[in-house]
């Protein structure tokens, strides 16, 4: 989430250096004009005396649902009170204290300010929000669930008085105005409206992933200026299609779900989403965070409506050459050469070898790792697509599975950053993706430098070698 | 003295090992808030004990660094009252653990249950042998607790360690493969044994050959991937060979790390404050109720802790001298066998043979898991007629593979050079084909074996520091004479090219360097009467009720079994009584 930002101040640099464009400086279509929101029920109106607790949990919930605090809360800081870094090479951005405090918080905002921001992104004071914030998505939130978000976040988390922290953008890229160009012609549509043909679970499931869930901030890419590709399904292949974000690949879902050697079950996606592992996979990176925040405490009919959207969306391309090339018994005789080559200990490689030293407790010479605890490498997508981001950042930070209330134990992977160099870390990867019945392509040295540059790893001295 | 006061709490735990989580797990679930306070630093699988770092011999096996901080707080020892105990700068025959996870961290995973007649000794000897049979020094008595009571505490222990075993009595049913002496257990262990290694598969051959009952050490190192009662998962073991002194960097070995903290942590009333080292347990002024704690912050400030409930969950050394400088009980003095803390200090006494064979036979010692290895129980507890031996007590006996590490876990032929190019010759010619058989046996206690508190030596606090008075005694030396002899039967019956058995001989006299085990026991036993036990079968002080303690600290005499096992069921046990009895009327659980 956190690099967001990124290409949409890439977009605005573009915009700025090439338009000389007055229209980014102006209000678009003249001054704007007053904005009517919808009429919110007495009932759940800020002034109303006693809101329901009920009304407060579902907003809870549904503020989990969001993983709001993913964004607005900082690293051991209060709950939404904002202040979580976000860096990008032209400075950093903080998110905002979203507590219901009057003076740093948005405690003095109307459910029509409020309404305002979350669907449209725009401040109380008429300034515009960077699209850090996925409004274009929370546009679609029903009106009942604004006004349960908005209950909660008046009545059901605790006032923080925390200063917002300025912004450290220089000049273009802290030009709020202009993210009004932004917002008249990149912003995407509002995700389609449910979909009458379908079952109750399916439409549940969209709404929890196109709108809600947001998912498609890290799982669509984006356009060359910063805008998501796809609101859905109906834009194309685009939607939940696989975007790098932050040194992370956030995997093209339909792909990995259903075009690989393994296909997911319901019953597979749903306990992932509520554990952060399968007897194959482990949720990693910023999914663990989104596991721990947010989907475990989803209810179980949610969560598999989420899988059941997902088992739905259109078949990705076949042809994937990591995972169908050959015939299952190509793929079986493969699988067995690399597991005897690691059991005789004989690496035939750098890459063999340095398995053998770091990987091959957790991960076993067959690289089925061990159901629930430690992921399997062969014939996983995730380390087979073909982008290698995460593999290589895996690698060289570590990952924990997150701890839910129903798989406490964060099993983690340690970083060997420290341990291995740049050619040792791609000769790795590129034996991880191409050994057992894998056969994705390689990964360069220049690919884990990139990655080592932008997270700021170390890189081994010479003792620790 | 003027402490910070805080506000108070339900239950404040002393201490956050194994009987700590416990504690901690049993009393949240009761709804109470709950804090513990360790003093040493907070531990976790990631990043502390992560490979490759933690598989690191010199650094963990050799400088002891998840061991007690010798700097600050020591004990002192000495063999007999009268001697001048001093304080030991290393130690080397016990290495008490310290931080979050305590011993828990960094112990083998040897995981056993006492036998019935053990936590009834003293009547059980008598009935079998007559009173006579127990000589007027040994102090030997009843746990005050029976095998049925804590048979479900034991079956919930091994189920939240995910015990790896071989069962050899299922509600009576005797069972090939597995431990006949043992007590009827009331269903299989959770995970299957682990594999017998080479050397276990050897013994175990030569054992049944000669009659005896070979089976696999119960071992809390997980066998197969493995979910707990509290969700929490722990991995197969890889046979690395870094179980003792180490961390485990696999999630396999039991810890409360690895199987209980990551529940507990999720609790909103438990907390958990590291580097804060209580320094006593506060009384009211008519002594029979605590008031909480006094605990030296990280600072370096003291801070007051009022509780409802104190349980004293330190190591047994630390909770014995706590209940010393707090003034909880009587102090023991062997002069006038009056009073009881400090009473019964008891250890263990082990014995080995070393086998060595030809490069034909290849035993791969680097293969090895903390409590891997078949033994025999033949000759442990009272499994054998002790009637005309005229000893008390037993060992088990058997390979114990932990590990092949380079500095420590080398073994050569008597006679081999102890240096230079001779001795890296010596090393080639037996790293691989070596192999080991232990007996781990059982220590009494005596009239003249017991902790107080050292007149002349303080701790980095300036509290004093605590005394040990031991010494071997007739009896358990010639009870590890008759089991190490029995050892080398075995093994002669095994065809090594030569072997060499090391025991403690009569007359000899305890030695603190070489490694024994960590399994210090007693001073804060438990039992039936006040008179003679600090704690009643709760864990309960007889003194002051609203204090708990918990650890080997309560065993009267030792076991020739690891005591973690014990140990956990114990604290459960104890959990349990606090819970259905304690909380709802406060107060004595055992009126005398």
């Amino acid at each position: 989430m956190r690099k967001l930002v990124l290409p949409l101040l890439v977009a605005l640099a573009i915009a700025v250096v090439a338009g000389g464009a007055a229209w980014l400086f102006a209000p678009a279509g003249g001054p704007a004009a007053p904005y009517v929101a919808p009429r919110l029920p007495a009932s759940a109106g800020a002034s109303a005396p006693v809101q329901s607790q009920a009304m407060v949990l579902r907003g809870q919930y549904l503020a989990r649902a969001g993983d709001c605090a993913a964004c607005h809360t900082a690293e051991g800081g209060a709950p939404y009170a904002g202040g979580l870094r976000m860096n990008t090479p032209f400075g950093a951005i903080y998110s905002t204290n979203i507590t219901p405090e009057v003076v740093h918080g948005i405690g003095n905002y109307t459910y029509a300010d409020f309404e305002r921001a979350v669907r449209h992104g725009i401040r109380q004071d008429g300034k515009n929000l960077y699209p850090a914030m996925p409004y274009p998505e929370f546009a679609g939130i029903t009106d009942d669930d604004m006004q349960a978000l908005y209950v909660y976040f008046m009545h059901g988390v605790p006032p923080r008085p925390q200063a917002n922290r300025d912004n450290a953008l220089p000049w273009p890229f802290s030009v709020r105005p202009g993210l009004r160009a932004w917002n008249t012609f990149l912003k995407p549509d509002t995700p389609p409206a449910p979909d009458p043909r379908r079952g109750a679970d399916w439409q549940r499931g969209a709404y929890l992933v196109r709108t809600l869930g947001h998912c498609g901030s890290c799982h669509t890419p984006r356009g060359a200026l910063g805008q998501p590709k796809a609101m859905s399904e109906h834009d194309g292949a685009d939607y939940l299609g696989g975007a790098v974000l932050d040194d992370w690949y956030a995997p093209g879902l339909a792909r990995t779900l259903k075009a690989g050697e393994r296909r997911w079950t319901e019953d597979e996606i749903a306990d992932y989403l509520a554990t952060g592992r399968t007897a194959h996979s482990a949720a990693f990176g910023p999914m663990s965070d989104v596991v721990q925040h947010s989907t475990q405490y989803l209810t179980d009919a949610d969560r598999r409506a989420i899988a059941v959207y997902l088992l739905a969306l259109p078949e990705a391309e076949a042809a994937s050459a990591d995972t169908d090339a050959g015939d299952a018994a190509r793929r079986q005789q493969r699988l067995a050469r690399t597991t005897r080559e690691l059991a005789d200990a004989r690496p035939a490689s750098l890459g063999a070898r340095l398995y053998l030293d770091n990987c091959v407790g957790c991960h076993r010479v067959d690289g089925q790792g061990d159901p629930r605890t430690f992921p399997a490498l062969a014939a996983n997508a995730s380390i087979t697509g073909k982008n290698a981001t995460s593999l290589i950042h895996v690698i060289l930070a570590g990952s924990a599975m997150p701890s839910t209330r129903q798989a406490p134990t964060p099993l983690s992977m340690p970083g060997f950053a420290w341990r291995l160099s740049d050619e040792e870390v791609a000769a790795l990867a590129t034996f991880v993706r191409g050994g057992w019945n894998n056969q994705a392509g390689p990964v360069s040295a220049d690919a884990v430098r990139a990655v080592r540059r932008d997270t700021g790893l170390p890189a081994p001295t010479d003792r620790n070698r | 003295m003027a402490a910070r006061r805080l506000k108070p709490v339900d239950a404040v735990l002393v201490g956050f090992g194994w009987t700590g989580a416990i504690m901690a797990m049993e009393l949240t679930e009761a709804g109470l808030d709950v804090l513990a306070l360790e003093r040493g630093e907070p531990r976790n699988t990631n990043p502390d004990f992560s490979y490759p770092r933690v598989a690191d011999e010199l650094t963990y096996a050799v400088r002891h660094q998840l061991f007690q901080d010798l700097s600050r707080e020591t004990l002192t020892i000495r063999h007999r009252p009268g001697q001048r105990a001093l304080p030991y700068r290393q130690l080397g025959s016990f290495l008490p653990g310290d931080g979050v996870g305590g011993a828990g961290v960094h112990w083998n995973g040897v995981h056993w249950r006492a036998y019935p007649a053990e936590l009834q000794l003293r009547s059980h000897i008598t009935e079998r042998y007559g009173a006579g049979f127990i000589p007027e020094d040994m102090t030997i008595q009843d746990w005050g607790v029976t095998y049925d009571e804590l048979e479900p505490y034991y079956d919930y222990f091994e189920r939240v360690c995910g015990t790896s075993g071989q069962a050899g009595n299922v509600q009576g049913r005797i069972i090939e493969g597995g431990n006949p002496f043992e007590a009827p257990r009331r269903g299989e262990y959770p995970l299957p044994a682990l594999p017998a290694l080479y050397d276990s598969e050897l013994y175990a051959k030569a054992a049944a050959e000669l009659g005896y009952h070979p089976f696999p050490r119960p071992a809390s190192n997980a066998s197969r991937p493995y979910t707990n009662p509290y969700g929490v998962q722990l991995a197969q073991c890889s046979f690395c060979g870094y179980c003792e002194r180490f961390g485990c960097y696999n999630y396999s070995k039991a810890s409360p790390q690895t199987t209980i903290h990551p529940a507990l942590m999720q609790r909103d009333n438990f907390r958990l404050q590291t580097q804060c080292h209580v320094t006593r347990v506060n009384l009211s002024r008519d002594r029979r109720h605590a008031t909480g704690v006094t605990y030296v912050d990280p600072t370096g400030n003291e801070v007051e802790q009022p509780a409802r409930l104190v349980i004293l969950c330190a190591y047994q050394f630390h909770n014995v001298r706590l209940l010393l400088l707090s003034g909880i009980g009587q102090p023991y003095d062997p002069a006038t066998n009056t009073g009881v803390v400090g009473k019964n200090y008891s250890y263990q006494i082990l014995g080995h043979v070393d086998l060595f064979y030809g490069r034909d036979t290849i035993f791969n010692p680097f293969i090895g898991a903390g409590a891997a290895g078949h033994v025999i129980d033949d000759f442990n507890a009272d499994n054998f007629d002790h009637g005309p031996l005229g000893f008390i007590g037993g060992a088990y006996i058997g390979p114990g593979r932990t590990g092949g590490r380079p500095i420590q876990q080398l073994t050569l032929p008597a006679g081999s050079p102890p240096w230079g190019a001779g001795w890296k010759q010596a090393i080639k010619d037996h790293y691989l084909h070596t192999m080991s058989i232990g007996t781990h046996g059982s220590v009494m206690s005596y009239r003249d074996c017991y902790l107080d508190l050292d007149p002349t030596y303080r701790d980095a606090l300036g509290q004093p520091l605590l005394r040990m008075t031991f010494d071997w005694k007739d009896n358990d030396l010639r009870m590890t004479q008759y089991v190490t002899e029995r050892a080398v039967e075995i093994a002669r019956h095994m065809k090594p090219d030569s072997m060499h058995a090391v025991h403690h001989k009569a007359g000899s006299h305890y030695d603190t360097r070489p490694y024994q085990t960590t399994h210090n026991v007693g001073g804060a036993i438990m039992g039936s009467d006040p008179r003679t036990s600090v704690l009643n079968k709760y864990l309960q002080s007889w003194d002051v009720p609203n204090v708990f303690v918990m650890g080997a600290g309560a065993f009267p005499q030792n076991l020739g079994y690891n005591p973690t096992g014990t140990v956990g069921a114990l604290a459960y046990w104890s959990a349990r009584a606090i819970r259905d009895h304690y909380l709802p009327a406060p107060g004595p659980l055992v009126r005398t």
